[in-house]
């Protein structure tokens, strides 16, 4: 910022330890004062300013707010300020307006990068970890508790859920795991074709959809279709108090709205899963028939070789897992809504992002565990 | 300030408005009520260009409102601060950044100004602390005052207020009425009111328009509304309120 040499405007001007302030301080020209000013401070030697404010005529709150800038900036560098020729007006409005005392907010570009990544874990944890593990805790035992005892469930509420969480994923789930099947198949046959390794198709297409993208896939699928509108659901039962007219009528909202979805999930996420493998396999099948001639029987014979039970049984394992970390977060975010209607918003994004994360780090995790 | 001469409206074939004229002089708190469907709103959205005004039927600041180039209409919102019943607020913002918004957008004044003037709007309603939350954080009251600092942030010469006491309990309505009458003393500022509080009423207005089916039943002080013979305006005020009708500004 190259300084001014000198500030000597219409409507303000500096002479010799005094400002002067002609007619008219407000909106329309306070903020060209400001910046005027600021580039001309490093010129001012004097210790004592006065503003002198004999031949201004009007001022409003950008006028103020511009003024008591000023006395701020020049007191920080050690300069004291006094006023000086203020009419009753003036005065009046200078208290009127004077901006209040507060405390500026350290912002975060003042902060390093370290301590923000220790500010964000310190947050999530804090906000996030403990709460989330006490819900799981309270879920885990009124879903094993509440296997025999129907009480607190609405009558039709499992099966509803397990329609809407599982039956009417099924068209979405089996279309887009096929397209998925068919362009690992895609993308793969150029590649064997090259080394005269065809017949490996069958092996990556039944391993990669069994123990990955079949499961992964649906949890995905699943988690923004039905994780989105279980966050929603909740979010806006609690914004509308139908979770508080629970408690009050003496019903767990747990057990009255979660854990029928729970069981729905637990129920129907394995067959989703296995249809989308299924799926998947016979979309990389036509693919493999179409760009390297392997007929379904030879596809079938091959695959019966390198499909084991382990894989279909990993497969359900991380269906129920993830069915279990889709609902689960999508009730946490629903309950830890925000009110008004930007609040639902909110709740089901993050429950989606936070879902679709989980899901994957469990998914990094059992694979660990199952296929070392 | 403001002068209304013979407005008529209809939307459809329903007259809504019939040939309307008052006037609300400088630093007066002018009160528009009636009953639902009366017409009150559609002067309001007039006054306010929301709705396409008739040529010479609404004059404010000396001026023809439905004769304004496209310089004098910005020049005219800059000159009106609107309060609206629900507050309005953007939820995406803070109450800081939603009082800030007309700063930034229609001057040109440096961060630390506008934080400065924000912040005085919001002492001045009594939100020192709610700078940095958002409005769905805020109780009722709290966002009906966030909603006034955002429409005096520009010293408007002239505040329309919605039913500004929609919603409220009586504590908070008198504080609100005991705002908006400090501001008009402090700042001079003229308001234009919809409401259906009559203990409000009686607060802080100066001057009545009392609509009836479209048509001006009665214009007058609260005083002589509690005098008034008149059907519509005696059964509004006694149904009203129940209680004793004294006028206390």
């Amino acid at each position: 910022m190259k300084p001014l040499k000198v500030f000597d405007y219409n409507n303000y001007s500096y002479l010799g330890g005094v400002l002067y302030l002609k007619n008219h301080l407000g909106f329309s020209n306070a903020g060209d004062y400001s910046n005027r000013l600021r580039k001309f401070l490093p010129n001012i030697k004097e210790r004592n300013l006065t503003i002198d404010f004999n031949q201004l005529k009007s001022i409003d709150s950008a006028g103020v707010a511009a003024i008591y800038n000023t006395v701020s900036i020049l007191n920080k560098k050690g300069i004291t300020t006094s006023f000086t020729g203020e009419s009753e007006t003036i005065k009046e409005k200078l208290e009127l307006f004077k901006p209040p005392a507060f405390e500026k907010h350290k912002s975060e570009q003042e902060y390093g990068f370290l301590l923000k990544v220790g500010d964000l874990l310190y947050k999530v944890f804090k906000e996030h970890a403990l709460s989330f593990l006490y819900l799981i805790a309270d879920i885990s035992y009124w879903t094993i508790s509440d296997i025999f005892n129907r009480k607190q469930r609405r009558k039709g509420e499992f099966v509803n859920q397990a329609v809407n969480i599982g039956v009417n994923a099924v068209p979405i789930v089996v279309v887009l795991t096929f397209i998925i099947g068919m362009v690992i198949s895609v993308q793969s046959a150029t590649q064997l074709r090259n080394y005269g390794a065809n017949i490996f198709i069958v092996d990556l297409i039944v391993i990669s959809m069994m123990a990955q993208m079949g499961p992964l896939i649906t949890a995905i699928l699943v988690a923004g279709r039905s994780g989105s509108a279980i966050a929603a659901e909740i979010a806006t039962m609690k914004v509308t108090s139908e979770i508080d007219a629970l408690k009050t009528m003496g019903l767990n909202p747990l057990r009255y709205v979660v854990i029928p979805k729970i069981y729905g999930g637990i129920i129907t996420m394995p067959f989703l899963t296995i249809l989308a493998n299924v799926a998947g396999i016979a979309g990389g099948a036509l693919a493999s028939y179409i760009y390297l001639d392997i007929t379904p029987e030879i596809f079938i014979n091959r695959m019966s070789g390198v499909l084991y039970q382990k894989d279909i049984i990993t497969s359900i394992i991380k269906s129920v897992v993830y069915i279990n970390l889709i609902v689960i977060t999508g009730c946490y975010f629903g309950l830890r809504v925000e009110k008004g209607a930007e609040g639902v918003g909110k709740s089901t994004t993050k429950s989606v992002v936070a879902a679709i994360s989980l899901v994957i780090v469990a998914d990094l995790i059992m694979g660990l565990i199952f296929y070392r | 300030m403001i002068e209304v001469k013979g407005l008529t409206a209809s939307f459809d074939d329903r007259q809504v408005l019939k040939n309307v004229s008052f006037t609300v002089n400088e630093k007066e708190i002018a009160v528009i009520l009636g009953g639902s469907g009366s017409g009150k709103s559609t002067i309001f959205r007039h006054m306010l260009r929301l709705y396409d005004v008739p040529y010479k039927t609404i004059r404010i600041f000396d001026k023809d409102i439905a004769d304004l180039n496209e310089s004098e209409q910005l020049e005219f919102f800059m000159k009106l601060g609107v309060f609206y019943q629900n507050g309005a607020l953007l939820n995406s913002l803070t109450v800081g950044e939603n009082v800030a918004l007309a700063l930034e957008q229609h001057t040109s004044l440096p961060p630390d100004i506008i934080e400065n003037i924000v912040r005085t709007k919001l002492e001045l309603v009594h939100l020192g602390d709610a700078y940095q939350l958002f409005p769905s954080q805020l109780s009722g009251g709290m966002l009906k005052r966030a909603a006034l600092a955002r429409a005096i942030i520009m010293d408007p010469p002239l505040l329309f207020c919605d039913e500004p006491g929609a919603g409220l309990d009586p504590v908070s309505l008198a504080s609100l009425d005991q705002l908006i009458l400090n501001l008009r003393n402090l700042l001079g500022i003229t308001v234009v009111m919809v409401t259906h509080e009559v203990s409000s009423i009686l607060r802080i207005a100066d001057k009545i328009i009392f609509l009836d089916d479209g048509v001006i039943a009665f214009k007058g002080t609260p005083e002589d509304a509690l005098k008034s013979d008149i059907p519509v305006v005696k059964d509004f005020f006694s149904k009203g309120t129940g209680a004793t009708l004294t006028t206390d500004h």
